[in-house]
């Protein structure tokens, strides 16, 4: 895995693919993450023409349907710039399943090669190109963080998203049982085996509970979904009005603790 | 493409009704908390056997690449074996299916007017339902590994490829004894059970007519079979009784003697979590003149049964890489959560949702090539690199795209479904059009209050997903 | 065709074009493991083979018959399998009846006395060709003066060996004594007494196999 160091001179512009979930489902978690992007002092483009990587078509066994979408968005990015993904397993498509996807066609296996190598997962980025050491202005915490599978063993940035939460001085992180294990998402994985989904996210969730952390954050919207359309859902079978386990975006917290305004 | 093979189905286990099995596991409180147990054992013996994260790499990278040079010359290898086997003395026989290796095994039991057939650990000879093919024939085969002793007095089938009765406890094992085997009263001490078995089975090896065992590596330089186990009763299978018949698939070759020591100690560090097995036990050789103990008779059954059709793909070929250690099974959290039954198949857990689809069709498999959230656990730990995630994504293309005409596997389409099929190109539609995608994010997430409160399986444990109102794209137009 | 010209044509018709160079395992085996003292790989192997539930005695050249003599007496066994054919299979024949411990030698080929040797015999001796420091691994070839069946089918395996002879590693093991030219019928690791975890996961010894493992080390002359 070829890694930037931290950099000396950090880039000024940045791309921002914010994928399909983040963008009909946690836009507060892509403001959040652009937000954080900008106050580094970097421009953050968001190319409007963006969908969808085409990571569910192509899990899914349509490589030719995930390949149509992922064709288009080889076109959304001309400069030289990052590609900064808000979310590991669609980073985890672009940079490593593009190329692949594009094999027996040249021109495109050239384009996918060129951007695997500008992808960077949201955390990843912060920490080994920004060198970001949040500045924590809130109270006394604790959370506990979920990593998605694709950040954990295709990004390999699980230690990323850590990192960061564990520069913010007031902020604990708990430590969940079974943490490397996946949530049970999967993408259509959780509609096609639901009782396999169901068991997995029960036993995720119970563990998060078990910390007693007051939220759980992560790096990746499809385990959000997952895990908090579980909680929520176990929150009305007890008839709890308040969440057990509230979560959001890793970049939302982040934005969050680092601004005087809004820090808690 | 080959030529698709005779369909072979499996006796005891149907492939059909893999959710309901598998929900039947999942709301099994006693079940789940038992596999999880078990499996987090697994999990920690093994990391206990890989400190050095350093040196698990290079050996698993000197892993993969042993077994993809020997596939690579799988059919010059498989010559060599075949020759030095024979110069040796070994009887070496050829099986497409598994009823031509069932024939050949109770061929040779026939010629030697064989009551009894002891057993040794053989995954193989569960894959072609030897104990089946036997007792129709007339030859008594006896599990002689305590995991498959008590899972055939049980009458069941393993559940796990190393450790065969994991899903039973010592309370259901101590009540299957006291109720099957003769003169036993109930215990459920776990060393007493033990030495039941032991009596019991060191009789049968004493009068057994053929000892039957599996492979674990072939070597073709020395003509040598290869058997790691821990009990002996491998041992006792290919040393005590008159003759020996060993079975195995095709791709389970090495070239070089030296091979063996890589592969055999990512083998056992993975499988269990030791450091090395009681015995690893090799085989070049009937009795010779001279000797005192040992077969007089030593043969090897090569069986196929859909081996070729893995190999004929390149990635496809990677399936075969395969050592058998179990550990991508230890380490799944949908084995965990339905053990190895629930699969309906010889080879459960994920290196068995990608094999099987080569052994018994598409066909009978396409819903299991679903049954992964591709979390990667297993690829991570597969000792010898098997991109299994990759391969299960390849499998759910072959199963649901439309029959072709001439097809990488067996079953290939078995899974289409029109429907399914326009939906996602109607989804590329949309999402492949900036124009078509801003239409439909924009009406969806506008007219959000029709978003159905039931959404089908999703909503069985979650609450509906509902899109926001705003989408990211509108909420950074108004910034502006 | 036959079977196996069905299989063969199946995999010529789409065996890669190359396998590549051979595979480099002497590089990774010099990369990885250390060179050690003779008396190093002797606590090495003891070390592991204990840990399989083994036990060693560390015994003089002269003096391994007493400590047989005194392992076999803790277990009130007075009856021991041994080699006609072994220098030390003859000398325990020849002084050991005299301490009370009735010796057997394997003379008979199996068929004629099967049912005893499962039954009748409690313990065995063998010599061993070498060892492994890395696993505490012991390497026994079985041939026609120690048959293969003695290491196996007695509850007690006693197995005398020169620690001089422990290699490192499996692989030294085989690279240096050449075994790639030749094995024998039967060539033998035996890391430990037999045992199973299949039940419950709870380990048991003395599955099928002996359930007792002694290794008497003669450890002189070591570097």
């Amino acid at each position: 895995m070829t890694r930037t160091p931290p950099n000396q001179t950090p880039p000024r512009d940045v791309y921002f693919f914010a994928t399909c979930v983040v963008d009909q489902f946690f836009p507060g978690a892509g403001m959040d993450a652009i937000t954080l992007l900008e106050r580094q002092g970097l421009r953050v483009h968001f190319p409007e023409q963006q969908t969808c990587c085409g990571q569910p078509a192509y899990t899914s066994g349509f490589p030719d349907e995930a390949r149509k979408v992922a064709a288009h968005q080889l076109t959304l990015f001309p400069n030289d710039w990052p590609v900064v993904v808000p979310s590991g397993s669609c980073a985890g498509m672009m940079k490593h399943h593009y190329p692949t996807l594009f094999a027996s066609d040249p021109a495109r296996k050239a384009q996918a090669d060129a951007l695997s190598g500008r992808i960077y997962e949201l955390t990843q980025f912060l920490v080994e190109v920004l060198n970001f050491k949040p500045e924590d202005c809130g109270s006394d915490c604790t959370v506990v963080l979920h990593t998605s599978c694709s950040a954990r063993r295709e990004m390999n940035v699980h230690v990323t998203g850590r990192q960061l939460l564990g520069d913010l001085a007031k902020v604990t992180v708990a430590q969940q049982d079974h943490e490397s294990e996946c949530c049970g998402f999967g993408g259509t994985f959780s509609v096609k085996q639901p009782e396999i989904s169901g068991a997995m996210v029960e036993d995720k969730v119970k563990a998060l509970k078990a910390t007693s952390a007051e939220r759980v954050v992560s790096a990746d919207c499809g385990c959000l979904m997952n895990i908090l359309g579980h909680a929520a859902w176990k929150d009305q079978q007890e008839g709890r009005t308040q969440p057990a386990l509230p979560g959001e975006h890793i970049a939302s917290f982040l934005l969050r603790r680092t601004s005087k305004e809004t820090a808690r | 493409m080959n030529a698709p093979q005779t369909p072979h189905t499996l006796h005891f286990m149907p492939s059909a009704g893999f959710r309901a099995r598998s929900k039947n596991v999942v709301e099994n409180p006693f079940l789940r908390q038992s596999f999880r147990g078990a499996m987090d054992f697994l999990m920690s013996k093994r990391a206990a056997q890989f400190p050095d994260a350093e040196e698990l790499e290079s050996l698993r990278s000197l892993g993969e690449r042993i077994r993809q040079y020997n596939l690579a010359k799988l059919p010059d290898l498989l010559l060599r074996l075949e020759d030095k086997l024979t110069g040796n003395g070994i009887q070496v026989h050829w099986a497409e299916t598994p009823e031509e290796a069932n024939e050949i095994i109770l061929g040779i039991c026939h010629k030697h007017s064989a009551k009894l057939m002891v057993k040794g650990k053989s995954m193989v000879s569960e894959e072609i339902e030897l104990n089946h093919a036997a007792e129709a024939a007339g030859v008594g085969a006896l599990e002689s590994d305590m995991g498959e002793y008590i899972v055939q007095l049980a009458n069941e089938k393993p559940s796990h490829i190393i450790m065969p009765a994991i899903h039973k406890t010592k309370e259901e094992i101590a009540s299957l004894f006291a109720e099957k085997v003769e003169g036993v009263d109930y215990t459920d001490n776990v060393d007493a059970l033990i030495q039941i078995g032991r009596t019991v089975l060191r009789q049968k090896f004493l009068e057994a007519d053929i000892g039957l065992s599996g492979v674990n590596f072939a070597v073709a330089e020395t003509g040598t079979l290869c058997l790691v186990e821990n009990e002996g009763n491998g041992r006792m299978c290919t040393t005590a009784p008159p003759v020996h018949i060993a079975i195995t698939g095709i791709e389970k070759i090495v070239e070089k003697l030296e091979h063996v020591p890589p592969l055999y100690s990512l083998l056992t560090r993975s499988a269990t979590g030791q450091n090395i097995s009681t015995y690893f036990n090799m085989i070049s050789g009937p009795r010779k003149p001279g000797e005192k103990d040992g077969p007089g008779e030593v043969h090897l059954v090569l069986l196929d049964n859909g081996r070729s059709q893995a190999y004929a793909d390149e990635q496809l070929r990677k399936t075969l890489q395969c050592i058998r250690c179990g550990a991508c099974m230890n380490h799944c959290p949908v084995y965990t959560r339905i053990g190895g039954h629930a699969y309906g198949t010889t080879y459960p857990g994920p290196i068995g949702k990608i094999v099987s689809p080569h052994m018994l069709g598409l066909e009978a498999t396409a819903g299991l090539v679903t049954a992964s959230s591709l979390c990667g656990a297993c690829g991570e730990v597969c000792p010898v690199k098997i991109p299994i995630p990759d391969l299960l994504v390849r499998l759910r293309e072959e199963a649901f795209s439309e029959p072709k005409a001439n097809p990488a596997m067996r079953g290939q389409g078995a899974g289409h479904n029109g429907l399914i099929s326009n939906i996602w190109r109607g989804w590329a539609m949309v999402y492949r059009s900036p124009t078509m995608y801003r239409a439909v994010s924009w009406l969806t997430s506008r007219f959000n209050w029709l978003t159905p409160s039931k959404q089908g399986a999703w909503t069985s444990v979650r609450v509906p997903l509902k899109p926001a109102p705003k989408r990211l794209r509108d909420m950074l137009a108004e910034r502006r | 065709m036959s079977a196996r010209d069905r299989i063969l044509a199946k995999l010529r018709a789409n065996s890669p074009s190359t396998a590549g160079e051979l595979p480099d395992v002497a590089s990774w085996y010099a990369g990885h493991r250390p060179v050690e003292s003779a008396a190093d790989k002797a606590q090495r192997f003891r070390h592991f083979i204990e840990l399989a539930h083994a036990e060693v005695y560390r015994v003089s050249r002269d003096g391994w018959l007493q400590k047989l003599w005194e392992v076999l007496s803790a277990r009130h066994i007075d009856k021991l399998l041994v080699s006609r054919d072994t220098p030390h299979g003859e000398r325990a024949l020849a002084e050991l009846p005299q301490s009370g411990i009735a010796c057997q030698a394997y003379t008979q080929a199996i068929e004629s006395w099967k049912a005893e040797l499962f039954h009748h015999i409690p313990a065995s001796l063998t010599g061993a060709r070498g060892a492994i420091a890395e696993t505490g691994t012991l390497i026994l070839w079985p041939d026609e003066r120690e048959p293969r069946l003695m290491s196996l089918v007695p509850p007690l395996h006693i197995v005398l060996l020169d620690a001089s002879r422990i290699h490192n590693t499996f692989y030294e093991a085989m690279t240096t004594e050449g075994w790639q030219d030749g094995l024998p019928t039967n060539a033998l690791l035996i890391s430990g007494p037999s045992k199973t975890a299949d039940i419950q996961q709870t380990l048991a010894y003395g599955a099928h196999g002996p359930k007792e493992l002694v290794v008497l080390m003669i450890e002189e002359d070591l570097q």
